[in-house]
């Protein structure tokens, strides 16, 4: 979809280039992360796919046409843009903000106006917010306006500098969820800049590290990325816990879930402290039908008439299919029993514990 | 207005105003025209010399440079001279002086309006698309109207002034009044006096009337006091 072929960037009275005979292919449909410290050029490369900057040379390919071969002005009204202080116009109502792009296109009032509507919906926005001034929106608010402003005229490709860089953690998880749940849903071609790691992990479904001078360091999925850094560099930048790191971006359905020491609740006592022993522990759960009531201790078992008898306790951490290794992990630690139980909803699927998760990294 | 007194006289003569409504409504619609026109030429030409500054920054000094020279030669001296050039009853020695000391004040607004805008606003609109003079007339002026329009405000009232002066020309709208005040045998409070407050009137009305209009022009702004 997008595909820079050797392109270099100086800028003019720098004495090196920002980046230089930089390669790299972005497939339609894929999110794809730049990633690397201040000076890398992530910014200048993503700048040059909609011609903010010019590249020196090179040759830069959008849908299999050469942009330079394109009136800047109209490329970039097929292409969305997002960044980081978002650059709302301060002037318009959120609703001509949103409808931008459409406005430049000429589109008609009725269908810009539907338009509007529908993206509001998209990035949830409230419709009473459509006619407010943006010095009237939250940060967060903002953000997603950006992105409805962006994605209006329903463009093949979207650029995002920096999106999520100027909203508090909590906020920006929460528009990063917001995004992938948006992505998998639209399936843009987006091409993003971060100079967080973890974000470019998170959001990417390739990421591409770049060093000072636009220098490719390595180009790949996150998790090709975690388990085989290319260099030290990428070793360096990826940072301390890439084990963890990996953990996150695995699902609990990754790892060879386990039935776990679990019996019907109407089993005999003989049976469940079987189950107990067989699995070495001094508990078992209690299922009625697939719903999972709780755990009890075997002694309770032994002292009491039938498993029906006792009053199972609660599994604080349960875990839904959707989870990654590194919750589920966090879930064994904190969990009295050293295991992870995964629901489908409210069906009891399986448990992990330490070394089932350990097993799940190291195939 | 002492002297006006000593002679036993009132100083407002109200007959007097009575008998001239026809005459003062038409001084001060002249007045009111000569201040329109002068304010307009001078926003319009400050525009485009705003426009060569931003767009060639070196350019900035030396037009701030040329705009100021004229601002502060002395209103008299600049009429004597154009009477000279384009004769004494004509609207060109009067408006050129006028709009010779909006420049400076318009300009200056201007260009710092302009440079008021939110850099990410100007890439935003970039990377959406805008040409550059499209940005220009629907981003960047509205944005910079609250600073261009403190300006205009400013020259707006300077210039009401200064058309008083120009009734040495013969085109003086309000200023006739004043300045016959003064030439009769008998100095005439009552001319002066009502030529000085109608002169105060129009401009405190057209302030208020462009305060008026900023606040119009931009309704973003209420929500930000806040």
């Amino acid at each position: 979809m997008i595909k820079l072929t050797q392109v270099t960037k100086t800028f003019p009275g720098a004495t090196a280039p920002a980046v230089e005979n930089l390669s790299l292919e972005i497939n339609e449909g894929e999110v794809v992360v730049l990633v690397g410290p201040s000076g890398c050029g992530k910014t200048t490369t993503l700048k040059m796919i909609n011609r903010l900057v010019e590249p020196t040379s090179g040759t830069i390919t959008v849908a299999g046409q050469d942009i330079l071969s394109m009136h800047a002005h109209e490329l970039r009204r097929g292409i969305g843009y997002v960044i980081q202080q978002i650059g709302l116009f301060p002037h318009k109502t959120i609703a001509a903000n949103i409808a931008t792009v459409p406005t430049l296109l000429g589109w008609d009032k009725d269908k810009t106006a539907q338009r509007v509507d529908q993206l509001a919906q998209l990035v949830e926005l409230p419709a009473e917010m459509l006619g407010r001034y943006p010095s009237e929106l939250s940060g967060g608010q903002r953000q997603r306006v950006g992105v409805a402003r962006a994605l209006a005229a329903d463009p093949p490709v979207l650029l995002m500098d920096e999106p999520f860089g100027a909203v508090d953690p909590i906020v920006r998880a929460n528009l990063q969820n917001e995004l992938l749940d948006l992505q998998a849903r639209l399936r843009k071609t987006i091409v993003l800049v971060t100079h967080d790691i973890d974000e470019a992990l998170k959001l990417g479904d390739r990421v591409a590290i770049l060093n000072v001078g636009g220098i490719l360091e390595q180009y790949g999925s996150p998790e090709e990325i975690l388990r085989e850094p290319a260099n030290e560099f990428v070793e360096e930048f990826l940072g301390g816990e890439r084990g963890l790191k990996r953990l996150a971006l695995m699902p609990v359905s990754a790892a060879g879930l386990r039935p776990g020491p679990v019996i019907d609740v109407n089993t005999s006592r003989a049976t469940a402290l079987q189950v107990a022993a067989d699995n070495a522990t001094d508990w078992v759960g209690l299922l009625d039908q697939d719903r999972l009531l709780g755990w009890v201790f075997t002694a309770d078992i032994a002292a009491a008439r039938a498993p029906t008898d006792l009053e199972p306790r609660p599994f604080w951490v349960t875990l839904d299919r959707e989870s990654s290794l590194r919750e589920a992990l966090d879930a064994v630690v904190t969990s009295h029993a050293r295991v992870a139980v995964v629901l489908d909803g409210d069906r009891y699927v399986g448990m992990l514990d330490i070394d089932t998760i350990g097993e799940g990294v190291t195939e | 207005m002492i002297i006006a007194q000593q002679y036993g006289r009132p100083l407002i003569d109200w007959a007097w105003i009575g008998n001239h409504t026809d005459e003062l409504w038409e001084r001060f619609v002249e007045h009111l025209v000569l201040t329109g026109l002068a304010v307009a030429i001078g926003l319009a030409l400050s525009l485009v010399l705003a426009v060569i500054a931003i767009r060639w920054r070196r350019t900035y000094q030396p037009i701030l440079a040329a705009s100021s020279i004229l601002y502060t030669i002395p209103s008299l001296a600049a009429f004597a001279f154009l009477v000279a050039v384009f004769g004494l009853f004509s609207l060109a020695t009067a408006l050129i002086p006028l709009v010779t000391y909006t420049l400076l004040i318009l300009v200056r607004n201007i260009v710092t309006g302009i440079d008021g805008v939110p850099n990410s606003v100007r890439e935003a609109a970039d990377g959406m698309g805008y040409r550059p003079l499209r940005r220009f007339m629907t981003i960047e002026l509205p944005l910079a109207a609250p600073v261009v329009i403190a300006g205009v405000r400013i020259a707006t009232v300077t210039v009401v002034g200064l058309v008083t002066v120009t009734s040495l020309l013969g085109r003086g709208g309000l200023g006739f009044f004043i300045l016959n005040g003064f030439r009769k045998s008998i100095v005439s409070s009552t001319e002066i006096l009502v030529g000085t407050v109608l002169v105060v009137a129009l401009a405190a009305g057209l302030d208020a009337l462009l305060l008026g209009l900023e606040r119009l022009m931009t309704p973003w702004r209420r929500g930000e006091a806040a």
